[in-house]
């Protein structure tokens, strides 16, 4: 198509005649993904399990940070086998996305617990005293 | 046993929910009543529900749910405006044991509802309005990504805004300030439905807004026309874009808090409660990590609008373009790292707040630089002074003066003083008024001509434009007086005399203001009546520079016969100036997707749903859910949804707009 | 086709309309739209976390995590998730492959597990409630069964959409629309996994740490 020629380098970015696939440039499985995503899936989450209820170490907060270590990389895992993220599915629309997502949602997550943190010790700190007594 | 019976069948609804016993509502009543009898008489009268449901209510036409969008956004602010006349009056009046004529019960109510219905039911639906007229327009595109999700987002914005005028006249709305803020709102403090009528509609509502958010993000990310690059969109199209992206990550917020508020309210839950560990301030971080974000989804598409405006009528391309568009993006996540600024005082501490207090001067600065770029665009501009570029003019002088009272709120021990105070009041309305609205009114001063194909009358314009502004001025400067002088917000009766001065002048103001509304509503009356007067049938009447003036005015349903090929960032300006020549012959059948009532059927069954819940109407709740999605998943079995336009209807539109063309000598 | 300007190739004007364009296929957008819904999504379970992260010590005075969570259980709820997860994913592939018939074994096979793991979890919380732990005893229970129950309603919507999903791909086989509703729902159903492991690993393996 000659109007394709003419249009420069910007054409092909911004709309493109790409995408006439019904699944819309979204990424495909097989099999064997499939089987090495879940096979580690198990291999993360059975630990993170063992860890916790046979209680070998000793110190919960060595524990607690294994245990998220490997929640984050499960969390990698199952993005890149079973959710099939990459960078160039919809023009890389969709990591971007899931970039911004995590930037946010880091920022609300932390952001709460240190803001009610704070609010709490000042403002509450019968409260505290509450709940340092009552969970520990 | 009896009792037992109404209490299953009605809930609690009761004859006491009716408020037959207080005047101002009854006679608000009869008047809603009667002119909603005429109105539906003069619908019936004149045949037109056919024509309303055929080519209005279940259109898939972003422009006609654009449109539609706007109308209810102007319906709503007569609402809203009228709860704010309300309110100065008794402010005005309530001085010196002198009660005033609203009682606490009501006048609690009032200023819930105008802030209320002023967000949600007439900014967010006019900025959501104007995106979805105008982007697809200017990307060049035929429809939005999803057309009846459009349809579906537009009638659920209405459901919710059903909801809260239902609260007028059946039961009572939240007496909690528009953010109903815990432990008041909990079920403790707020046993009435107020509340929950609050909670239903921005639920449903939200709905509505983010799904329209993810449609539109689709829409700008896949449908642009070809060679506009990220780089070639238009400005406002950006705005829209970064805006979007503000609402699909700031509303599942409120959803969520709204969330958890109703499981306090309905099944006795402990999230802001002062008793079982709940903790009120937790609502109120919550509640502003959405509620940061949302000012700027509503004055980013305002900024939108004065970009292209100031470009257009200043006869230049835009100044800075390309900072403005990294501006809208730093704005983008900053917008989520200031929220703390709205609750200095309730005790973080210095290290919280100091963090919180310099993001928010930072985010001025992206802002502060826009500024700059709409004064050096209109630089050494041949520059037009018609109304939109008025209300650019005054945007810029107004919003100023808003955004530097927001940096002075934003300084954590200044902001001990300011906070609660009419000073905030008048800081957030000068930043609304003088930039939301006065960048909607420019919106549809400007692009009325592209969706009905005339002008609006400049002489109403104009006198609407001045009492606006002046208005505005009038209302709200003694607000920042009082403020100053540490006079608090949400006050119903004063007992110092030498306030009352100041509380006359601002109702003085308000009913500028009213004048304002009234001219613009003569406007729009003068403007159809006269339109043969004002018509324009080039699409161009602005000698603009993007898209949208590229195709005929109103466009046709398909918009552009031939996907426009774009080499610049003013597209429309690039192919003025190289006279591209407008294809005449060779047209092809035009594939757009159907009309469909599901839309308004399903938000129809959720506003049932939504005020079931409201009232502990459990069978009807249960009813309305089940048909809900027996809907929703029968409309899932509809896989016929699109048609295409035959060749000849797309030929016969054409030749009427070149010859149209021909005869106005283009 | 395209030479509706008058201008040949090479000269000053260039090609202002496209003469011969293609349709956007119908849903061409879906699946990035699906995506976005999907990350809005994310952020009402990031409120929930952040809730559960903020009462996740407030007991008012009940029970704790560490006396009410049942680890084994949650480990068997969780095999349920991932099973199916992996059977979903089987679907996929054979809808890939065109075999209707195996489709629709493997989507039966993903609800069942996805029916088992709800269940469970249904066990769980009548449990709880029985022993006086249900959302109004404390800020931390409220939380507490707000987020898993949310992660729940998921799972039962997913069900609900895969039953609808499955008469739609029996009654008209794997046509296009059917195929992207199918990558639609896989989307759905591995992202509920995924808040899954932030479930199972900040709520109950952290909680009983706590």
């Amino acid at each position: 198509m000659s109007a394709e020629t003419h249009h420069g380098h910007a054409a092909d970015h911004a709309h493109g005649h790409d995408h006439d696939d019904p699944h819309g440039g979204a990424a495909h499985g097989s099999r064997k993904g499939y089987w090495i995503g879940f096979l580690l899936s198990v291999l993360l989450t059975a630990p993170a399990f063992a860890l916790v209820m046979s209680g070998v170490i000793a110190d919960p907060r060595l524990t607690a940070g294994i245990v998220m270590a490997l929640a984050m990389v499960q969390i990698v895992v199952h993005m890149i086998y079973f959710l099939h993220m990459n960078t160039k599915s919809e023009a890389g629309w969709t990591m971007l996305a899931l970039i911004f997502t995590a930037i946010i949602v880091f920022i609300v997550i932390s952001g709460s617990l240190w803001v009610m943190y704070h609010m709490n010790l000042n403002m509450m700190p019968q409260m505290q005293a509450e709940m340092s007594s009552a969970g520990m | 046993m009896s009792d037992d019976l109404t209490k299953t069948i009605f809930g609690r609804l009761s004859l006491e929910s009716f408020p037959i016993h207080e005047p101002i509502l009854v006679a608000t009543f009869a008047m809603v009543a009667l002119g909603g009898v005429a109105l539906l008489g003069a619908l019936t009268y004149f045949r037109l529900w056919g024509y309303l449901w055929k080519e209005w209510f279940t259109s898939v036409d972003h422009k006609k749910i654009g449109i539609m969008y706007i109308v209810l956004a102007l319906v709503m602010l007569l609402r809203g405006f009228a709860d704010a006349l309300m309110m100065r009056a008794q402010q005005a009046m309530a001085f010196g044991g002198n009660e005033g004529f609203l009682p606490a019960h009501h006048y609690d109510q009032v200023f819930t509802a105008h802030g209320v219905i002023m967000i949600f039911f007439v900014a967010m639906p006019f900025v959501t309005g104007l995106m979805n007229f105008v982007v697809p327009l200017q990307i060049g595109a035929r429809d939005v990504s999803f057309p009846f999700l459009n349809n579906f987002s537009f009638w659920m914005t209405v459901s919710g805004a059903v909801i809260v005028m239902m609260s007028l006249f059946v039961g009572e709305f939240a007496r909690t300030g528009w953010l109903a803020m815990a432990p008041l709102s909990g079920i403790d403090y707020s046993p009435d439905v107020g509340v929950d009528y609050y909670v239903w509609a921005l639920q449903i509502a939200g709905v509505g807004t983010l799904l329209s958010g993810v449609n539109l993000l689709a829409t700008i990310i896949k449908m642009r026309a070809p060679g506009m690059g990220l780089m070639q969109m238009p400005i406002f199209t950006w705005s829209a874009l970064v805006t979007n992206v503000l609402i699909v990550a700031a509303f599942p917020v409120l959803t969520a808090v709204l969330a958890m508020l109703s499981l306090d309210r309905y099944i006795g839950t402990n999230f802001f409660t002062n008793t079982g560990g709940g903790n009120p301030m937790m609502y109120t971080n919550m509640i502003w990590i959405w509620g940061h974000p949302e000012v700027y989804i509503l004055i980013l598409p305002a900024f939108g609008v004065f970009s292209e405006v100031v470009s257009t009528f200043s006869g230049k391309r835009l100044f800075g373009y390309t900072s403005m568009v990294y501006a809208l993006i730093v704005i983008c996540i900053l917008s989520y790292l200031v929220w703390l600024h709205h609750f200095f005082t309730m005790g973080s501490g210095a290290s919280v707040n100091s963090f919180f207090g310099i993001t928010t001067m930072i985010i001025s600065i992206p802002t502060g630089a826009k500024i700059f770029n709409w004064m050096f665009t209109m630089y050494r501009g041949r520059i037009r002074f018609e109304l939109p570029m008025m209300w650019a003019v005054a945007f810029m002088l107004t919003f100023v003066v808003g955004g530097m009272t927001g940096v002075m709120l934003a300084v954590p021990p200044a902001d001990f003083q300011f906070h609660n105070s009419l000073f905030l009041v008048a800081h957030f309305h000068n930043v609304i008024i003088g930039g939301v609205l006065f960048g909607m009114f420019a919106g549809v001063n400007y692009w009325w001509p592209k969706a009905f194909g005339f002008k609006l009358d400049k002489f109403w314009g104009t006198v609407s434009f001045w009492c606006w502004v002046v208005g505005f001025w009038v209302a709200f400067t003694p607000l920042y007086v009082l403020g100053l002088m540490g006079v608090t917000r949400r006050l119903r009766v004063f007992d110092d005399p030498s306030l009352q001065i100041w509380f006359v002048v601002a109702a003085m103001g308000a009913l500028i203001i009213a004048a304002g509304i009234g001219a613009m509503l003569m406007q729009f009356y003068v403007s159809i009546r006269d339109r043969e007067k004002l018509r324009d049938v080039t699409g161009d009447p602005w000698n603009g520079r993007t898209l949208e003036w590229a195709t005929s005015s109103p466009p046709p349903a398909y918009n552009f016969a031939f996907s426009p090929v774009i080499h610049d960032l003013d597209a429309w300006h690039d192919m003025k100036q190289r006279k591209a020549e407008r294809p005449t012959e060779g047209f092809r059948a035009i594939h757009m997707p159907k009309n469909t009532g599901a839309g308004i059927i399903l938000a129809g069954l959720s506003t049932v749903f939504g005020v079931a819940m409201i009232w502990y109407v459990w069978w009807l709740a249960a009813l309305a859910f089940v048909a809900l999605l027996a809907v929703a998943i029968g409309h899932t079995f509809n896989y016929d949804r699109d048609f295409h336009i035959p060749a000849e209807d797309v030929v016969r539109n054409e030749d009427a707009r070149t010859r149209a063309l021909q005869s106005a000598g283009v | 086709m395209s030479t509706m300007t008058q201008t040949p190739p090479g000269a000053e004007t260039p090609v202002f309309y496209d003469l011969d364009e293609h349709e956007h296929p119908p849903g061409h957008s879906t699946m990035l739209g699906f995506w976005l819904y999907l990350m809005s999504d994310c952020l009402i379970f990031a409120m929930l976390f952040a809730a559960y992260g903020v009462y996740g010590g407030s007991y008012a005075g009940g029970p704790t995590a560490r006396e009410l969570f049942e680890l084994p259980l949650v480990a068997v709820n969780t095999t349920m998730l991932l099973l199916s997860s992996i059977t979903y994913g089987f679907a996929m592939i054979s809808a890939d492959e065109r075999k209707q018939g195996a489709v629709l074994g493997w989507l039966a096979v993903t609800a069942l597990f996805g029916a088992a793991f709800l269940a469970i979890e249904l066990y769980e919380f009548s449990n709880l409630i029985h022993e006086g732990a249900g959302p109004q005893r404390s800020a931390f229970l409220s939380s507490f069964f707000t987020l898993v129950g949310t992660h729940g309603l998921h799972v039962t919507f997913g069900l609900v959409w895969l039953g609808t999903l499955m008469v739609q791909v029996s009654r008209r086989g794997l046509v296009d629309a059917n195929l992207r509703r199918l990558q639609c729902l896989s989307l759905f159903w591995h992202f509920l996994d995924v808040i899954w492991i932030g479930v199972f690993t900040f709520v109950y393996l952290l909680g009983v740490l706590r």
